[in-house]
């Protein structure tokens, strides 16, 4: 399904060619994730989309890399567009008309055009013009709440309480220094009660069965802003207090995302990430999501390493004695397609360069580098990788 | 321009105008922008009334007579100040100084009250401004206000000073009227922090 | 006949004001400008100022966009990019537009009204010099190992100490305020010199329409810069003495910021416009040589803006949850503001409707300034439709809007404002060759720059991002803004080119180079210390009208 393309050297290639000295490019060959599709590998200045192409392609075939707010995928990011594309309307053609009156006077009263001997006839003013020009604008305004509270009703609803034959999904999302943990409460009345990260699976609608999504949005430390375009408008997560949101599409697929509110050093880099999962996926993947991690007897050194390193301060992995809560839950780490919050894509290779310096990847995270020897790192990894 | 003189029209005369002078509205809306800064002050504590995660709590912390005896001083105060304007535009020269003298030192008991108060809070609540939400809003307010009396107190001493030995002219009066406005704005201030701090939040906020 | 004092008109033209002998040596003449009470000469330092800062926070800019030139781009890391649009934003909005614009209000307000100075001279030297250094303590963060790194808006709790570690957040803070302080002293000079010194018979009904914004201006200052002082206050003594305002694990809120902030921010942005509007009312109807169309609604208009800003500084928060009660609450107040607003914007095109329209450089700013500000104004409806908010919010579709309003309007106002009243302060007249490549440079960089920027916004791309990956679609509207800014770029030189070298190379001005209708132009280019050898009196809005035309004077209609 994902492609990825190696941006890196490229980008440092063409930063070199307009000046900027080497030695900031460190890890030459780490693999930059980027969520784009149609080509696998591109070499050289090329992929630099200077001419567009890509752009325009992106915005209008709906490719997973497309985050336009006019490609709406669910009936609340719909109504939106509805609202945009009426006010685009009627600001459209206010745009036009003043702006036509504009250049017209601009035009025909233009000083060698206009001729005339001493000054023009003075006008001090009109009171049925003033009254006309303000109650033009007043009824295109008393047009536009009518519009906007229309719509203002239609996305904003309290969630409802979960029960049980609801086909809802019930997830509280707190948003961290720069990632997103997802803790599930319940789908189908069901109580689930696991954590993952970064990736949000939600089951997909059809025609005949609602399945909605209701987000409980919290911060653990600053302001974010939960952002999926083609999903929902942003609702921020704001440390006490308590936000929702509710996601619902028929479109199944990935649904891309970031963070919309400042947060520090790395806020452009805490991407989301929405899986919408066919039913049958879905309840396959929150099966096994709900098991405790598995163990698997070769990597049990590894295991061991892990439970003694400060690894453990930060990360949890169920089933085991690691509970730490700062972190990304490890439980099912394998299950996921990226790393660093969506940043670079998780293969055995990201994997170990990400544990090996993590600011190598993602400046600034707040996981240092622990400067581990070889050998425990592999073993590390080793464990890591047997979290499916 | 190519009609005599005597075709003009003629403007009608200017009426004079009745307003204040330059340094009075400098100084209404000087009290204005405070009017701002106040209630800025005042919205924040009203927010975090009741919401301290650990006491004390007003209820606990707050004792009544000693704000209201600081109280009484800081009101009579303003009082004290319009009769010293209005002996000054009577050229009573020394009865003038006397009840400035007695203004300033009515502020001055004031915030010897305040110190008083914080005191006994730091010393015996051990409420600082790092406590709690109260101790933050509590004294950056209550702080607020008496270094406008502070400030207020000085003026007066400066005014004082100033009066000895020269002439009380128009110019030295519209000064001391000035003064006055805010002295009268500073415990207008005071009588709403008063309600805001020791009467709602103190009977409310436990 | 006339009630008009006539001024002598056999001024020589010098270099310097008439009051500054020749021959001062540069010491001197540093003391002079040090030590000066006389407004106009504050005016002046208060533009310079702002123009040095405009240059500064330019320069951040630029390498913003150019490290948004490719993605993924490692031009400047991620700390360094952070520090820099948080001081470009505060740079632009503290250090370059209030202060221009009380610069040019300083230097104009007493001459329009008639006066022979401001209403406190010496507060008005405070108020630039602490301007001043605010923006040096501001920028004084550097020195501490980085500047702050939260945003313009500095959203609690990224402002802790937790969060941001270093210095550099208090100097941010302490700069503000001493800067606001200063800012609230010229607030109170402009209210005390319009309401206390005008001219006699120069009612409020009658002072220019520059003037009258400033007042309006001056009390937004007055309204919203003290909730400021507050809330950077309360950050300081969390920060310095463990306060719990913003520190939310202790009950403190992060959403309480975000309400002083924005009270301060929306009236902000019109404390930005106001006057520019006010300018623009001065040039369009001398350039068009006919009498600005419906003052009374102009003026009237300007006050329903001030008043109903005061009350739409949420519609930065439709994303926080307030509910639908009170978005909708602020996405209609958002909307009544385009009211007033179109009701001026219709009079501009009536006054010059049937004209006998100039375009000479002020004229053209201002036909940049029009044709421009209407579409910030209506991106502006787009962002107050709530829902659309939703989406459009902290995107780059909100980067573009503002800096359409705030170039579009208040810098293209100003750079009108600039060469309209250049002569009058130097006795030069500005390079309008120069001033012509200045503006289209400007006008087209300037769409350019942030023209894109709305759609890359709409193409789900979210501001303050240091870096961004390729495949969203944004590369190329990153791209054309980058072209843009460094098609901007030399405009901005070719300004500052201009008005230095017009100081010698300049035509000679005289008193009156546009044949206009204010006060300012009776007197002297550049005017004398005192302004007026004797105070005029005035009987209508335009007193150099009924002087040039007495068989036909305004106050017959007014």
């Amino acid at each position: 399904m994902q492609t990825y393309l190696v941006a890196n050297q490229d980008v440092g290639g063409a930063a070199l060619r307009i000046g900027r000295r080497d030695g900031r490019l460190r890890n030459p060959t780490q693999r930059i994730y980027c969520r784009s599709t149609g080509e696998r590998e591109i070499r050289g200045i090329d992929h630099v989309d200077v001419i567009g192409q890509r752009a325009l392609l992106a915005a209008v075939q709906g490719s997973p890399g497309n985050m336009s707010i006019f490609a709406p995928a669910s009936p609340g990011a719909h109504s939106i567009v509805d609202l945009a594309i009426l006010t685009f309307v009627v600001t459209g053609l206010i745009f036009v008309i003043v702006e036509g009156v504009l250049l017209y006077s601009v035009w025909r009263f233009r000083q060698p055009r206009v001729e005339q001997v001493g000054e023009p006839p003075q006008v001090y003013g009109s009171m049925p013009i003033e009254v006309a020009w303000t109650a033009a604008p007043t009824l295109i305004v008393f047009f536009l709440v009518l519009v906007t509270t229309r719509t203002l009703w239609d996305v904003e609803k309290t969630p409802p309480e979960s029960k049980a034959g609801d086909n809802a999904l019930f997830v509280t999302v707190i948003g961290h220094q720069w990632w997103w943990e997802y803790v599930y409460e319940t789908y189908d009345g069901r109580t689930l009660g696991f954590v993952t990260a970064n990736e949000l699976h939600m089951p997909v609608s059809d025609d005949n069965t609602s399945r909605h999504v209701y987000l409980t949005l919290k911060s653990a430390d600053v302001c974010h802003s939960y952002w999926v375009p083609r999903l929902a408008g942003k609702v921020d997560l704001i440390p006490g207090r308590v936000n929702s949101l509710m996601l619902e599409t028929k479109e199944p697929g990935l649904q891309l995302g970031q963070c919309a509110e400042f947060c520090g050093a790395q806020h452009a880099n805490m991407l989301l990430r929405v899986n919408v999962d066919t039913p049958e996926e879905f309840e396959r993947w929150l099966a096994n999501e709900s098991k405790p991690a598995d163990e698997d007897a070769a990597v049990v050194d590894g295991k061991a390493n892990f439970l003694t390193q400060s690894c453990v301060n930060c990360h949890a992995v169920r089933g085991t004695p690691a509970r730490g809560t700062y972190a990304p839950d490890l439980t099912h780490l394998m299950s996921r397609q990226t790393l660093a919050s969506g940043i670079i894509e998780n293969t055995p290779e990201t994997l170990a360069d990400w544990v090996r310096d993590p600011q190598a990847v993602k400046p600034g995270c707040l996981m240092p580098a622990f400067g581990l020897n070889e050998r425990d790192q592999k073993s590390i990894v080793r464990y890591l990788l047997s979290l499916r | 321009m190519t009609q005599p003189a005597s075709e003009l029209p003629v403007p009608p005369p200017i009426a004079p105008e009745r307003m204040l002078k330059p340094a009075q509205w400098g100084m209404a809306s000087f009290l204005l922008s405070e009017v701002a800064f106040f209630c800025t002050l005042i919205a924040t504590y009203v927010a975090f009334m009741g919401k301290d995660t650990v006491g004390p709590t007003p209820a606990q912390a707050l004792s009544l007579p000693l704000v209201i005896a600081t109280t009484i001083c800081l009101l009579s105060s303003s009082v004290v100040i319009h009769f010293a304007e209005r002996s000054l535009k009577r050229g009573q020269r020394r009865r003038f100084a006397l009840l400035l003298a007695g203004t300033a030192a009515l502020g001055v008991l004031f915030l010897l009250g305040t110190a008083v108060e914080w005191r006994t809070l730091i010393v015996d609540h051990h409420l600082t401004i790092g406590r709690n939400l109260f101790g933050s809003t509590y004294y950056t307010l209550v702080g607020f206000h008496g270094l406008h009396v502070t400030i207020g107190v000085l003026a007066m001493l400066i005014v004082l000073a100033l009066s000895f030995g020269r002439e009380l002219t128009e110019k030295f009066r519209d000064g001391v009227e000035l003064v006055a406005w805010y002295w009268h704005f500073v415990d207008a201030v005071w009588i709403v922090v008063f309600l805001v701090v020791y009467v709602a939040s103190r009977s409310g906020g436990a | 006949m006339s009630s008009l004092v006539e001024q002598p008109r056999s001024i020589e033209l010098t270099d310097r004001p008439a009051d500054v002998p020749m021959n001062m040596g540069w010491t001197a003449q540093l003391h002079e400008w040090l030590t000066t009470v006389d407004h106009k000469k504050i005016g002046i330092m208060y533009v310079v100022m702002s123009i040095v800062f405009l240059v500064i926070g330019g320069s951040e800019a630029i390498l913003m966009r150019w490290q948004l030139f490719y993605p993924r781009s490692k031009v400047l890391d991620q700390d360094t990019f952070n520090q820099l649009f948080t001081m470009h934003g505060t740079t632009m909005v503290f250090f370059v537009g209030m202060p221009i614009l009380i610069g040019i209000g300083n230097y104009f307000v007493p001459l329009m009204i008639g006066a022979r100075d401001m209403a406190f001279p010496r507060l008005n030297a405070f108020g630039f010099w602490v301007t001043l250094f605010g923006g040096i303590m501001v920028y004084m963060s550097y020195i501490t190992g980085g500047a702050p790194a939260v945003g313009w808006f500095a959203y609690a709790p990224l402002t802790s100490t937790t969060f941001s570690r270093g210095a550099a957040t208090d100097f941010w803070a302490l700069g503000l305020i001493v800067s606001g302080i200063g800012t609230i002293a010229a607030g109170v000079n402009f209210i005390a010199t319009i309401l206390g010194m005008h001219a006699p018979g120069m009612t409020l009904r009658k002072v220019p329409f520059f003037v009258w914004t400033m007042l309006w201006t001056s009390f937004q200052i007055l309204l919203a810069i003290p909730p400021l002082t507050a809330a950077l206050t309360m950050i300081i003594f969390d920060r310095q003495f463990g306060a719990h305002f913003f520190d939310v694990p202790n009950g403190g809120s992060a959403y309480l910021w975000q309400h002083l902030f924005w009270f301060f921010g929306h009236p902000e942005v019109y404390i930005l416009i106001l006057p520019v509007f006010g300018m623009v009312s001065e040039i369009i109807p001398v350039f068009s040589r006919k009498v600005l169309f419906g003052y009374e609604f102009m003026a009237a208009a300007t006050m329903g803006i001030a008043f109903i800003s005061l009350s739409v500084w949420a519609h930065h928060m439709f994303c926080v949850g307030m509910g639908r009660m009170p978005d909708l609450f602020f996405a209609v107040a958002t909307f009544l503001v385009s009211i007033p607003t179109g009701i001026k914007f219709f009079n501009w095109l009536a006054t010059m409707y049937g004209g006998r329209i100039r375009f000479a450089s002020p004229m053209l700013f201002s036909f940049g300034f029009l044709s421009m500000f209407l579409i910030g104004g209506l991106t502006g409806i787009m962002l107050g439709a709530a829902p659309f908010d939703f989406q459009l919010s902290d995107s780059y579709f909100v980067v573009g809007h503002f800096h359409w309003v705030l170039i579009g309007g208040t810098l293209f106002g100003t750079f009108a404002g600039i060469h309209y009243w250049y002569p009058k302060v130097t006795g030069r007249m500005l390079s309008e060759r120069l001033a012509r490549w200045q503006f289209w440079l400007l006008y087209i960089g300037f769409i350019l720059t942030f023209g894109p920027m709305h759609i890359s916004g709409v193409l789900g791309m979210p501001r303050r991002i240091y870096t961004y990956d390729a495949g969203h679609g944004w590369e190329i509207w990153n791209q054309l803004s980058t072209l843009g800014a460094l098609i901007q770029a030399p405009s901005y030189a070719i300004l500052v080119y201009n008005l230095i070298t017009s100081l010698w190379k300049g035509k000679p001005a005289g008193d009156d180079p546009w044949d206009a209708w204010t006060l300012e132009w009776m007197t002297t280019s550049p005017p004398p210390s005192y302004n007026f050898e004797e105070v005029p009196t005035v009987h209508s809005r335009r007193p150099l009208w009924d002087l040039k035309h007495p068989e036909d004077p305004d106050w017959l209609y007014e």
